[in-house]
């Protein structure tokens, strides 16, 4: 396998997902097959070949520096699972 | 004829010269949902209501001598990951069950100032990830030729509504075939635009360097009208170009004589099933007969699409789908220790098999060590990707290949292996890895199951019109559009 279980469960914890012993064992196989698959890359000779990260000449485009109306506070509360006086409500972060 | 199987251009000019109300319009495509939609599963959400209400605000105009738009009075479906106002957009997906967008995507303000009405929501792979629409946490999509087959996907909804009468046209995002392939399975017209060309501001993003959004029909003229209403520059969107505005119906045009298309038979020499192969063969001799020009070129790095499509698409995917983490919207749940706790069970509840198959896939591939050997090395052959079609761009007007190696598969068929359900993309990702238009449309029936095939057409950075005339002229010599599906549930 090119992909460990110890892989799995590192990657599993970077993307903040809990995986059972099973979806372990079957992410471990699709992972790994998959990276199997995607290692045909090595075989491409990229020597001095820059990277597209995007496919069009893209340029940081700035709005003029004016107020507009914003959303109203209690629509854009309305699709958050829990809230409080006016505010979203999160666990405890800082002990 | 029943008005619902009538095509946008015919119901628009219908409605316009008042041969028929929309009201009319709008019940009897409602009467063909509640007739279909039991078989197929095409829609997750229906806005009559707000349809009704829509119909006699244009029909008043109307009246009035107003003019209500180009699509004035016509009823279509949206995929579920385009927002509009408060209707709900899920993505399929149980982490965006209850959301509720509060504006609407930049492509139905269009729609709407150019008088669409809005049927419903349609069925979807969960996140855009798959090509099946079986991802889909709701319901399962039929397609409309053979119920126990799959619509293809992403968009499968959308294209199974439209297949099946059940809308005039839709919206569909195609973010390596999502649009093309599930066209090419439902024996209708479906458009991936060039990157930049619409908007994808209120478009849910799965990868956003190539997700574009683009319309079905049941036809060329009907797909080319939806994009001219679609497209154009959005200062919301950072990515869109801007450009001067065309109509593209001028593209329109039934004649290729002369015109050069190109055969890039290395790229296509595995993995085509024969039946397909004969279908695209034969289109080669259609072309061919019309006076078109038929040169081989040689596409030998796109041959790596796949792996490049999908080391880039599930990096873009993972940072993307960070946001969903159980706080300002989307599923939270119910029971949690601390911070850490609820991001995790809120993600793990929320997301499905395959998108979390695709997190960790970006995740690894953007981690330490990994890197360079994957997301890097999938860019830089992204360039040489992209450099390739620069250089066939050079001899020839457009290319033609199949839009998938084979026709919609049954329920369940790549269950065991994701790896051969990423492998039915191979014909669609070199178009959104290199960021240009391309176009699926009906290229026969397979004889041994009597399914579907699409032929697609790619054509360079912004050159719709050479892809629309390809298409259209195809079209109009060949008239694959215009066998209807049979809703038929066989075992073979």
């Amino acid at each position: 396998m090119s992909v460990s279980k110890e892989d799995v469960l590192h990657i599993a914890k970077l993307s903040k997902l809990n995986l059972t012993d099973e979806e372990l064992e079957m992410y471990t196989k699709d992972l790994s097959s998959i990276v199997d698959f995607a290692n045909q890359l090595s075989s491409i000779d990229v020597e001095g070949v820059k990277p597209t990260a995007h496919i069009l000449n893209i340029q940081n485009v700035f709005r003029k520096d004016v107020m507009q109306p914003s959303f109203d506070r209690e629509e854009i509360l309305k699709n958050a699972p829990s809230k409080d006086a006016g505010c979203i409500s999160v666990p405890k972060v800082v002990e | 004829m029943d008005l619902y199987s009538l095509t946008l251009t015919e119901i628009a000019k219908k409605i316009k010269e008042k041969e028929v109300t929309i009201k009319e319009v709008l019940d009897s495509v409602y009467s063909r949902i509640d007739d279909k939609e039991a078989q197929v599963d095409a829609y997750l959400t229906l806005t009559r209501e707000s349809a009704y209400k829509k119909a006699q605000e244009l029909q008043d105009r109307l009246d009035n001598g107003e003019d209500i738009g180009v699509l004035g009075g016509v009823p279509i479906a949206i995929k579920d990951n385009i927002c509009i106002k408060g209707v709900k957009t899920t993505c399929a997906s149980r982490m965006l069950e209850n959301y509720e967008p509060i504006y609407n995507a930049t492509v139905i303000e269009k729609l709407e100032n150019a008088g669409a009405i809005v049927l419903g929501k349609t069925n979807m792979d969960e996140f855009a990830m798959g090509s099946s629409t079986e991802t889909s946490y709701f319901k399962k999509t039929k397609n409309p030729w053979d119920l126990t087959r799959v619509p293809g996907g992403s968009s499968g909804g959308s294209a199974a509504a439209v297949s099946a009468d059940m809308a005039y046209a839709a919206l569909g995002s195609d973010t390596g075939g999502s649009i093309r392939q599930p066209a090419s399975f439902c024996s209708v017209v479906g458009l991936k635009p060039t990157y930049g060309l619409v908007s994808r501001f209120g478009i849910v993003a799965y990868a956003s360097s190539l997700d574009q959004i683009g319309p079905f029909g049941k036809t060329v003229e009907d797909v080319a009208t939806m994009l001219n209403v679609i497209s154009g520059h959005d200062e919301k969107d950072t990515t869109s170009a801007n450009l001067e505005e065309k109509d593209y119906t001028k593209a329109l045009v039934n004649d290729i004589k002369g015109k050069v298309v190109g055969i890039p038979t290395d790229f296509i020499s595995t993995g085509l099933n024969e039946e397909v192969k004969m279908a695209y063969e034969s289109a080669i001799e259609t072309l061919k007969s019309l006076g078109a020009q038929v040169k081989e070129i040689s596409l030998k790095t796109a041959k790596n699409c796949l792996p490049t499509y999908y080391i880039i698409a599930d990096a873009e995917a993972s940072s993307n789908l960070g946001r969903y983490d159980g706080i300002r919207y989307g599923h939270r749940a119910k029971e949690f220790s601390d911070l850490d706790d609820l991001y995790k069970k809120s993600r793990t509840e929320g997301f499905g098999a395959e998108v979390k198959r695709r997190i960790m896939l970006g995740t690894y591939v953007l981690s330490a060590g990994y890197y360079d050997a994957y997301y890097k090395r999938a860019q830089q052959v992204r360039t040489l990707i992209v450099d390739e079609f620069k250089k066939a761009f050079e001899d020839v007007d457009v290319i033609m290949i199949p839009t998938a190696p084979n026709t919609s598969f049954k329920f369940g068929a790549h269950d065991a292996s994701p790896l051969e359900m990423y492998l039915e993309d191979m014909f669609t990702v070199p178009v959104n890895v290199a960021g240009l238009p391309g176009i699926s449309i009906p290229g026969g029936f397979a004889k041994s199951n009597n399914m579907p095939i699409g032929i697609q057409f790619i054509a360079n950075a912004f050159d719709e019109e050479n892809l629309l005339r390809f298409a259209y002229t195809f079209e109009q010599n060949t008239k694959y559009h215009e066998a209807k599906p049979q809703f038929i549930k066989e075992d073979k």
